[in-house]
């Protein structure tokens, strides 16, 4: 910092300068994020047309068989590879369901707990506590589902008479729902907190209890914005990786059934291009238009939620 | 209708009803509890059994041998030769082929490294006589961690029946010890689970954090200081935020696929490498940092910036003299809780191709590396049991980071917290 206010206080002609040089290379630096969206979109954009002039685009959205590995051998009847990715999306729905139907009321709640019953000194200690959960990599989770959840969802099923498959939607989902529950929660807690004083004195005033208030008060008023919060999270499931690619399966059923194993767009975009192979194979190219899938969906529930949440948010500031 | 009625505006009923509306309170307010109680308790779950799996990867399993110099000498100070020796010597029964290879196999494969380090300390002055503590083999480690149980009871998995019985006897000699081994944060990956450690996935790790850490501050902090202080409200800057906003929420596998067409096929750069690695971490922090830095040069009151501006500095002055100054402290916790972020990341770095087995720990930024997290990932898909214990030992030393990362964030932001 000194050597620049030297510099800048020796000439009056060396300051404009360096003014200029300092102004242009913030430019330059707030640029670069342009650059990676940019990067991102044509990158995708590119390989995806490649895959699309292979496999027809219909193929690709409604076909039910996912096989890419037989695009490998050219001399196999069926050299082709099958290519449909409805199972991959059937399977990603299904465990980021699952993870919503975890995350949804335990996030939620956990925000009407904290916003309105916790003491404010027991608020602070348990709020960064449940984010703690938000900060464990995903890796660990992964790990944990399966090497825990999964065989304990085993045995319990086999108590129960049930097939459960060690690679089931469940444990993925069970997991991966625990991950995302600081995220509704901590959304769900600023659209509560939200909700103007007056509605709350108001109801309790006609002599409702807390929890009708919160019941027939506040929740409604507060509804559309948690539920932006869990698109929002819906988000996060979707493009999670490490959880699915370490405790779901491989094979691309399509079922809803959640005991068996399923797997999803981002497990197969992880299998397609990790291990040696050529860039230029339908294989490597499936991966990108999976990703521009992948993209898109965030991208969408994304605009979504963080317009509701930030309208309601703001609704009665 | 009674008297009492009238007296008492509360009926008989409505008391009924009350209670009702009482106890559904208590139950609303007992599932809100319930549902944070039970969140950290899965967190606490998955804490300690971690911990508990982990904590063993800090401890090897050691057996005891009393060596004559003689035996060396005759060996010709050949290791491998002096174990076999060694083996013979220390347990009952070693005879036929099939007994020698199965009490050698109790030894672990960095036995003859160790024994090896030995001798080179004495040099030509062998003591007559003296004894050495060796590593045992990963199966044999399993058993008497998980402690060791005598034939009538039960098989141990991964040992015969002879190893069995030698483990139960050096049991009963007291030839076998558990110690503490740092080796395991020492030492590259191997095939060998007595052997593998995370040294090389921690330096792979302190590269590419330290990449992305470098870009990321920098160009991160830049680009926060143009759009709070120098840009104007237009078109472009509401673009550009809309960017960044977008961007923090992509899924970081997609940063990876962003890797692997960019740097490593249009330019070229060396697959696997730290260097890629990092860059793909930046791009993907980038977001994050820009967000929190700005809102720590928010944070910094207009009537500093007026001040300095009514005593004639330029903008420029004014932003990096002092407004910058001020919201560093805010700066670098967001950067450090972005760092975080990018330490526990596997996902992009699958798609860059750092997930390959790499036993040599990398001394160089172009050198074929892996992280701790993808470490994680590797032994985690490996059969066998040994490497669940490694597994879980790697994530402890990760979460520790974490913890230390997150820490200094929350202490630097408690002290040059400001209240203008």
């Amino acid at each position: 910092m000194t050597t620049i206010s030297k510099k800048i206080g020796l000439k009056n002609n060396n300051k404009r300068l360096m003014e200029h040089v300092i102004r242009f290379s913030l430019i330059a630096c707030s640029v670069v994020a342009i650059f990676v969206t940019i990067g991102i979109i044509f990158s995708l954009i590119f390989e995806t047309i490649r895959f699309f002039k292979e496999v027809p685009i219909m193929d690709f959205l409604a076909g039910t068989k996912w096989s890419p590995q037989m695009a490998m051998r050219a001399d196999q009847v069926g050299s082709e590879g099958a290519f449909g990715a409805l199972p991959l999306i059937t399977g990603t729905a299904l465990i980021s369901f699952i993870a919503l139907a975890i995350a949804g009321p335990f996030g939620v709640y956990s925000a009407v707990y904290l916003a309105e019953y916790a003491k404010p000194k027991h608020r602070t200690i348990l709020k960064p506590i449940l984010e703690i959960l938000a900060g464990i990599p995903t890796v660990v989770y992964g790990f944990f589902a399966a090497i825990v959840i999964a065989p304990a969802l085993r045995t319990a099923g086999v108590t129960l008479g049930l097939d459960v498959s060690s690679e089931s939607a469940l444990a993925a989902g069970l997991v991966m729902g625990v991950m995302i529950i600081p995220l509704v929660s901590s959304i769900s807690d600023d659209v509560i907190s939200a909700v103007p004083q007056s509605l709350r004195e108001a109801s309790l005033g006609l002599g409702a209890t807390k929890s009708e208030t919160i019941k027939n008060v506040i929740l409604p008023a507060a509804l559309p914005g948690i539920a932006g919060g869990i698109l929002l999270a819906a988000s996060r499931a979707v493009g999670e990786t490490m959880i699915v690619v370490m405790a779901a399966g491989l094979a691309a059923n399509l079922t809803f059934n959640p005991l068996e194993a399923v797997t999803t767009v981002t497990v197969q975009i992880v299998m397609l291009l990790t291990g040696d192979q050529e860039f230029d194979s339908a294989k490597t190219l499936a991966a990108f238009a999976l990703g521009l899938m992948l993209l898109c969906v965030t991208l969408i529930f994304n605009l979504i939620g963080n317009w509701i949440v930030n309208k309601y948010r703001e609704q009665y500031d | 209708m009674t008297d009492q009625s009238n007296i008492n505006p509360l009926s008989a009923d409505s008391v009924v009803g009350l209670n009702k509306r009482y106890r559904r309170e208590r139950i609303y307010k007992n599932l809100g509890l319930g549902a944070i109680t039970l969140s950290l308790a899965f967190l606490a779950f998955l804490i300690i059994s971690i911990s508990y799996k982990g904590m063993a990867s800090f401890q090897r399993t050691e057996i005891q041998f009393n060596i004559e110099a003689s035996w060396v000498t005759e060996a010709n100070g050949n290791a491998l030769t002096i174990l076999k020796r060694l083996v013979k010597e220390t347990l009952p029964n070693v005879t036929g082929r099939k007994a020698r290879r199965e009490a050698n196999g109790l030894l672990g494969a960095n036995a003859e490294d160790e024994l090896n380090a030995t001798l080179k300390g004495f040099g030509s002055e062998i003591p007559p006589t003296f004894t050495l503590w060796l590593p045992s083999s990963d199966n044999m480690d399993m058993a008497f961690k998980g402690g060791l149980v005598s034939l009538e009871e039960g098989d141990q998995q991964g040992l015969s029946k002879r190893q069995q019985t030698w483990a139960l006897f050096l049991a009963e000699e007291d030839h076998l010890q558990k110690s503490f081994s740092l080796g395991f944060l020492t030492n590259g990956d191997s095939r060998d689970a007595e052997r593998a450690g995370i040294g090389g996935a921690l330096l792979g790790s302190m590269f590419t954090l330290g990449i992305c850490l470098v870009l990321s501050f920098v160009i991160g902090t830049m680009a926060a200081i143009y759009l709070e202080e120098f840009s104007r409200k237009n078109m472009w800057t509401s673009f550009l935020e809309v960017n960044i906003n977008n961007l923090a929420s992509v899924p970081s596998i997609i940063f990876g696929l962003l890797g692997l067409a960019i740097f490593l096929n249009t330019f070229g750069m060396p697959r696997s490498s730290s260097l890629v690695g990092g860059l793909v971490l930046f791009l993907m922090t980038l977001p994050t940092v820009i967000i929190t830095s700005r809102v720590a040069l928010q944070s910094v009151p207009p009537s500093i910036r007026e001040a300095a501006l009514a005593l004639g500095a330029t903008k420029i002055q004014m932003a990096f003299q002092q407004v910058v100054p001020l919201a560093l402290p805010g700066m670098l916790t967001g950067t450090i809780l972005g760092m975080a972020r990018a330490l526990g990341e596997t996902a992009p770095l699958l798609m860059i191709g750092m997930v390959a087995f790499i036993a040599d720990p990398p001394s160089n930024i172009l050198d074929s590396a892996t992280t701790l997290p993808v470490q994680v990932f590797l032994w985690s898909d490996s059969p066998e049991r040994a490497f669940a214990e490694k597994t879980a030992g790697a994530i402890m030393v990760l979460i520790v980071f974490l913890i230390l990362m997150n820490l200094t964030a929350v202490l630097l932001r408690k002290k040059f917290e400001k209240k203008y």
